[in-house]
């Protein structure tokens, strides 16, 4: 926009004109003590209110049972994990609009959050963006070692500034917007179920 | 002063109540469930008060920094990739989404629920000039549906039965009028959107919060059609209100750790999502908004509204708009939070807002960054008499309550006479909704055998010092 240089000087000059006429200084975010253990059974709790299942994984071929026991129909496997082979390579894709039909997505998550039951995906992790929200269904592997107590520490951990996307997922997608009543599925995924299993996130390795 | 006529809250509220037994008591009954849910998970937080004292503080200091945490922003932004335009008022941002949309020939995009889209009026801005516009939120694209702006800045339909959005489908989308199952209207909506999803041009979203440190912007939703709508279409472009800005990436704790709570109860909303610069593959336009913005960061009494984070706590938490219904207040932004940020975009029009409140004060105390809201509901009352905005029944009553307070020996003759003449005035006389409208949906209080005043003397006036 050719107007936009003097636009922005118009609305900096007007806030500067207004600006309060006070000095509030930034209060600082202490350190809220959380007690080390127990992380996750209560990041297992919260993902079931949240409408998620969490399962705990040994091997390749439990989690490969596992995903066939889930969901048997699935005709579309997109997976970008190592650990799981899925029925469509991911490395070839380009084009978001080719993940329109996928039935499940296999991704790995860098880290869960305790207090909340989310796992933080980024844009490395999904390969393509859209695989964590176009899949009808969703499988996210997750290291039970990689889980932080709560959102203080979660925003310590990520690189905002080493990725152009990154979501903390909670749950499948849902909804309450018809009379108050929880419906999974509104957008994005249906069901999202966690894989607790061993590994490395895509983005390390 | 506008042109616009004035909005009456009270009497469009009245339609809502009494247009049956199902509406009013179902909205009043769901929000106040939110807002228990609410208060379960706020207690359960041992820190929660000081978390919103951390949070409105935060505000407080990156809005009396605005200018610096701005340049920030885009300086980190613009280093990423992302394209930052800045609009002055809504036809300002209007314009500048049609030019990135003329000059990528877009025909069709997908947004999701942004207030600040709403506010702008930019839908049917785009709609006029040729562009098709779906809104992906399902209750938002609900109101579109039925024409309605929404009625809640977090449940846009709250105010609907599951009969009218099935009769509301079966006339737009040709579902089966006769099920009314959330489930399955649901269903159907997600197979409507999809198809949109895929061939829209572009996709539009808000922001919750932009953080200068990284040029990230972050948008909360539940259904994930903020993802969608930004991960598949080559265009995303970002509405974000100049008051959004956070300074750093560790803030953004504090601020999750409140606002899912406050809005719905839970922890977060299940996708909280950050984009920093475009995606790979995509190309990323942001449009940072004034619209009135910068010039309530002047108003001493009103700037604090601007550290407002659009949780809907105080509406849910509201007495007056639980039983209201979104809709009465014929603006953008309804309860507690529009009551006092409406009026900044036009005083004439929203003059009567501040009048539709109690002052119980539920909204300030619900705030998670401690908005003064209903201090400002009743600075909002002085700057709106002060202008002689008031209607005349106000202003006949609060002449006759001024003099009569002004005047104790007055006070005292109008309490004595008032309890006896409510005993012996007829019911038809004081439940006559002409004369009297306060008593329309209420019954009025037993009156006492005595004032408090004679009763203090009789009792209690050895104690201390009354003035006979």
């Amino acid at each position: 926009m050719e107007t936009s240089s003097s636009n922005r000087e118009t609305i900096l000059r007007s806030i500067r004109a207004n600006l309060p006429n006070v000095e509030v200084a930034h209060p600082g975010i202490r350190a809220f003590p959380r007690p080390a253990e127990g992380l996750k059974a209560l990041f297992e709790q919260r993902l079931k209110e949240a409408g998620g299942a969490a399962h705990d994984v040994g091997s390749v071929a439990e989690a490969e049972s596992r995903l066939s026991l889930l969901h048997p129909d699935a005709k579309v496997i997109c997976s970008v994990v190592p650990e799981i082979a899925g029925t469509r390579p991911v490395e070839k894709l380009r084009d978001p609009h080719e993940l329109a039909d996928v039935d499940v997505g296999v991704v790995r998550a860098q880290f869960g959050v305790a207090e909340s039951g989310a796992v933080w995906l980024t844009q490395e992790d999904l390969f393509v963006d859209a695989l964590g929200f176009l899949s009808q269904h969703l499988v996210v592997l997750l290291d039970p070692k990689q889980i932080v107590p709560d959102m203080h520490a979660a925003y310590r951990r990520v690189r905002l500034n080493e990725t152009a996307f990154g979501c903390f997922m909670m749950g499948p997608s849902a909804t309450a917007d018809v009379e108050a009543t929880l419906v999974h599925g509104a957008q994005g995924a249906r069901t999202l179920n966690l894989f607790f299993f061993v590994g490395q996130p895509r983005a390390v390795r | 002063m506008s042109k616009a006529k004035q909005v009456d809250p009270a009497a469009a509220a009245e339609l809502f109540i009494i247009q049956d037994q199902i509406h009013e008591p179902m909205h009043d009954r769901f929000l106040w469930a939110t807002m228990q849910r609410r208060n379960a998970e706020a207690a359960a937080i041992p820190e929660w008060e000081e978390l919103r004292e951390i949070a409105s503080k935060i505000k407080e200091h990156t809005l009396t920094h605005l200018d610096h945490y701005l340049e920030e922003f885009e300086a980190n932004a613009t280093k990423r990739g992302a394209h930052v335009h800045w609009a002055l008022d809504a036809s300002d941002h209007n314009q500048i989404v049609y030019s990135i949309l003329q000059d990528h020939g877009v025909k069709e995009l997908i947004k999701s629920k942004s207030m600040l889209q709403e506010e702008c009026q930019m839908a049917p801005f785009l709609q006029q000039r040729g562009i098709k516009v779906i809104e992906s939120d399902l209750g938002e694209r609900i109101q579109q549906l039925d024409g309605q702006p929404p009625s809640h800045i977090v449940f846009p339909c709250i105010h609907k039965t599951r009969k009218d959005v099935a009769q509301l489908f079966a006339r737009t989308i040709g579902t089966d009028p006769n099920n009314e199952d959330p489930h399955f209207l649901t269903e159907e909506m997600r197979n409507n959107a999809r198809p949109r999803f895929l061939a829209a041009g572009a996709g539009m979203t808000g922001g919750n919060f932009a953080i200068a440190e990284t040029g990230t912007f972050m948008v909360c939703t539940n259904e994930g059609n903020a993802d969608i709508g930004a991960a598949v279409p080559p265009l995303h472009i970002a509405s974000i209100g100049i008051e959004k800005m956070i300074p750093r990436v560790e803030d953004m704790g504090v601020f999750l750790r409140l606002l899912a709570r406050s809005a719905e109860g839970a922890p977060l909303t299940q996708y909280s999502s950050h984009f920093t610069g475009p995606r790979k593959g995509g190309e990323l336009h942001i449009v940072l908004v004034d619209n009135g913005r910068s010039r309530r960061l002047g108003m001493p009494d009103f700037w604090h509204s601007l550290k407002c984070i659009r949780c809907g706590a105080c509406m849910n938490t509201c007495p007056v708009y639980r039983r209201s219904g979104g809709l009465a207040y014929g603006a953008t932004y309804s309860g507690p939070i529009g009551v006092i940020l409406d009026p900044t975009f036009d005083e004439f029009k929203y003059s009567e807002l501040p009048f539709h409140s109690s002052l119980c004060g539920s909204c300030s105390e619900a705030c998670p960054v401690k908005i003064d809201i209903s201090d400002q509901i009743l600075k909002w009352r002085r700057v709106m008499a002060g202008k002689g905005y008031l209607p005349l029944a106000k202003k006949l009553s609060f002449a006759v309550a001024g003099h009569v307070f002004a005047h104790p020996e007055e006070y005292h003759v109008v309490e004595k006479a008032a309890g006896p003449a409510m005993s012996y005035a007829p019911h038809f006389l004081l439940f006559n909704r002409t004369l009297n409208p306060w008593v329309r949906d209420r019954e009025l209080p037993q009156p006492a055998k005595k004032s408090f005043r004679e009763w203090y003397l009789a009792n209690r006036s050895k104690h201390g010092n009354v003035q006979q």
